[in-house]
């Protein structure tokens, strides 16, 4: 078992035919998930690395039965692509797209709501459950399949984290990138449901960082519902206000959303908190 | 991005929201045309700055005659508040006050929504009241698919108002407010405060916006208004060449792939009793150029005593980087010592690489932290 992506994922690639989107695809196929095909407005009809092209995101469900789709559209067309995919009955949707205006990701949320499907992102790197599936941008060849829970607000460190988990011999069931924009779909609360409810998932780590307060809230989640072990990092601990760091998201405004109240709720919610990413491992 | 209050009353206007006679002024003798104009018995000179804390900071003054308005322009502009100087300020007619309330709309993370917040306490500072009194601020979620209908905006006045001229009003400004939050991407329009008049008419006595940074490309206007301070400067500089740098002052300089990996080396040379320079996401490639540019824009801060590069090699293989490295620093030819961290696909081959040049090569993340921290404290000479 795993969260949200498996074995029978079925992929499309909405902006197949674009530098980033063509190369993942290539990448995402090489690492053994199960790519149906794509999509890029006139030029259906040709293939991409051998896999169809199709127009719209309507033809490409009703010929390749795909169930899932990752975005790499530009920021200024993304969220449409999300309401095109919620629209054609994909269920999981995961743009990796950065730079989306909020508004829009704001409207293309409620809407993929409205028709019962699930967002991960935008600005994501993806998520992978290993040796199953890969969607997104994540190198697959740092994951380990095993049972630790894995969900992250950034890229690199979750990189980065995952590299000591798996040299020190422990594996993951799934690691999600959830984005780090103000605004994404899927967020801690929604993740850690998915993880305590997965028999395949036995500890999970969290990685959070600065801005708004989505970490207090998990805290709270973690205290109430979660019975397997939490290991949390939080980026961001030298960051000044004001200052985006990075991630749209990544900002302490009106002196709320510090490291310094994340990692405190935390700890109350019995949570352990790693000083460095390296010190994970020891810690589950 | 934030623009100043004039600005924001100026796109109020535009929306249909009632704002008070103002009149922007860069000197003391406009300030005085001003009040001649006017023709009132007492006007408000307000420093135009983009910062908050302006009243307490005694930028704003009521005056009730020309040389009032003479003394408080002079001795308004020229002055710090918060490290800003104030070059413009406004003189606007002074309202008859009965009572203040405060509106907002605001991105909210957790309902992934636009959030409308009201408080009959307006005029006070919001965040006092939302930690002391928060049964004094109303909250709503706006749905995006159908906005704020007529029956909702009176719905929500009529928390505030049961008078039914002030609940039309109200809800007037409730959906003019929003209509300018969604066609101009803001991130946040406030009053604060919102005004009843003795006469009983309700006015935006001041007016705040800031806008998402995602959709300025769709608004040049907005651009238009963008006054960068010095520092605001480098950060766009450094923006345009694909960066994300945030100035700290510290003695490290730091370049990192990726906004999270950035902001835990920071973290990490605190940790090790060092000082970050900066904060730098050099983003997902790492080429030569690439390196060059965000070395300039390192060794630019005369503080950096040692650069620290930290890249996890993720898709990008660690000997294509460290071979990016190695072609930028010949090019370089700096003589502040630089530390490697190189992590990822072919690491071994990436560090063996970078043996017997002049750059140290570290394994993990703390091991070059620590080198980097003994560095800035003994001055290791390469």
């Amino acid at each position: 078992m795993s969260i949200l992506i498996n074995k029978d994922t079925r992929l499309i690639v909405q902006g197949i035919t674009g530098r980033d989107g063509g190369f993942h695809t290539e990448k995402m196929k090489a690492y053994g998930t199960n790519v149906v095909g794509g999509t890029s407005p006139g030029k259906g009809g040709t293939t991409v690395h051998g896999l169809p092209v199709f127009n719209t995101v309507y033809e490409a469900v009703e010929t390749t039965r795909a169930n899932t789709s990752v975005i790499f559209v530009p920021a200024r067309f993304a969220a449409d692509s999300i309401m095109e995919a919620a629209d054609a009955g994909i269920q999981q949707i995961i743009c990796i797209t950065e730079g989306i205006p909020t508004v829009d990701v704001v409207k293309a949320h409620r809407f993929v709501k409205e028709r019962g499907a699930t967002l991960i992102g935008p600005n994501c790197p993806g998520l992978v459950t290993p040796d199953e599936s890969l969607v997104g941008i994540l190198p697959g060849h740092i994951f380990k399949k095993g049972h630790v829970g894995v969900l992250s607000r950034s890229g690199t460190l979750t990189y980065e984290v995952v590299y000591h988990l798996t040299a020190a011999g422990m594996g993951q069931s799934t690691a999600v990138g959830m984005g780090g924009d103000p605004v994404v779909g899927l967020y801690f609360r929604d993740i850690l449901e998915r993880f305590e409810k997965d028999p395949d998932t036995h500890a999970i780590v969290m990685i959070g960082e600065i801005g708004g307060n989505a970490e207090e809230l998990a805290a709270e989640y973690i205290r109430q519902h979660v019975t397997k072990s939490v290991v949390a990092f939080i980026a961001g601990q030298s960051a000044p206000p004001g200052k985006q760091m990075g991630h749209a998201g990544a900002i302490i405004s009106s002196g709320s959303g510090t490291a310094a109240e994340k990692i405190a709720a935390l700890e109350a919610a019995g949570v352990k908190v790693a000083k460095e990413p390296g010190e994970i491992p020891r810690l589950l | 991005m934030k623009i100043h209050e004039y600005q924001a009353k100026k796109f109020f206007s535009d929306f249909g929201i009632p704002v008070e006679k103002y009149k922007l002024c860069m000197s003391s003798s406009e300030a005085v045309n001003a009040w001649n104009e006017f023709q009132k018995e007492k006007v408000v000179v307000k420093a135009q700055v983009l910062t908050g804390g302006r009243g307490k900071a005694g930028g704003v003054k009521l005056a009730k005659s020309e040389a009032e308005v003479k003394a408080y322009a002079q001795s308004i502009l020229g002055m710090d508040i918060k490290g800003y100087t104030v070059e413009k300020v406004i003189v606007s007619e002074a309202v008859n006050i009965e009572s203040e309330y405060y509106v907002s709309f605001v991105i909210d993370r957790n309902t992934k929504s636009v959030l409308l917040m009201m408080s009959p306490d307006g005029g006070m500072d919001i965040e006092a009241v939302a930690k002391y009194t928060p049964d004094r601020i109303y909250k709503f979620s706006i749905d995006p698919l159908i906005g704020l209908p007529d029956y909702l905006a009176r719905k929500y006045a009529f928390s505030m108002f049961s008078e039914i001229g002030q609940v039309n009003q109200f809800a007037a400004i409730l959906q003019n407010l929003y209509r300018l939050f969604i066609e101009k991407d803001a991130s946040l329009t406030e009053i604060n405060p919102l005004v009843r008049t003795t006469e009983g008419n309700l006015i935006a006595i001041d007016a705040k916006m800031t806008f998402d940074d995602n959709a300025l490309f769709r608004h040049p206007d907005v651009v238009a208004l963008f006054e960068p301070t010095a520092e605001e400067k480098v950060e766009t500089e450094a923006k345009e060449k694909g960066f994300s740098y945030v100035h700290l002052g510290g003695e490290i300089g730091c370049m990192v792939n990726g906004a999270g990996l950035a902001m835990a080396t920071m973290d990490m040379i605190k940790l090790y009793g060092g000082s970050p320079a900066n904060f730098l996401d050099i983003g997902g490639s790492s080429n030569p150029q690439k390196v060059i540019n965000a070395m300039k824009l390192l060794l630019n801060d005369k503080q950096v005593k040692v650069v620290l590069i930290n890249i996890f090699g993720g898709i990008t293989r660690c000997d294509d980087v460290a071979k990016g490295l190695i072609t930028a620093f010949e090019e370089l030819n700096t003589t502040v010592p630089v530390v490697v961290r190189l992590t990822g696909t072919n690491e071994k081959e990436g560090r063996e690489m970078l043996k017997g040049t002049l750059l140290l090569s570290a394994e993990t993340m703390s091991e070059a932290t620590q080198l980097a921290v003994k560095i800035t404290q003994q001055p290791l000479k390469v």
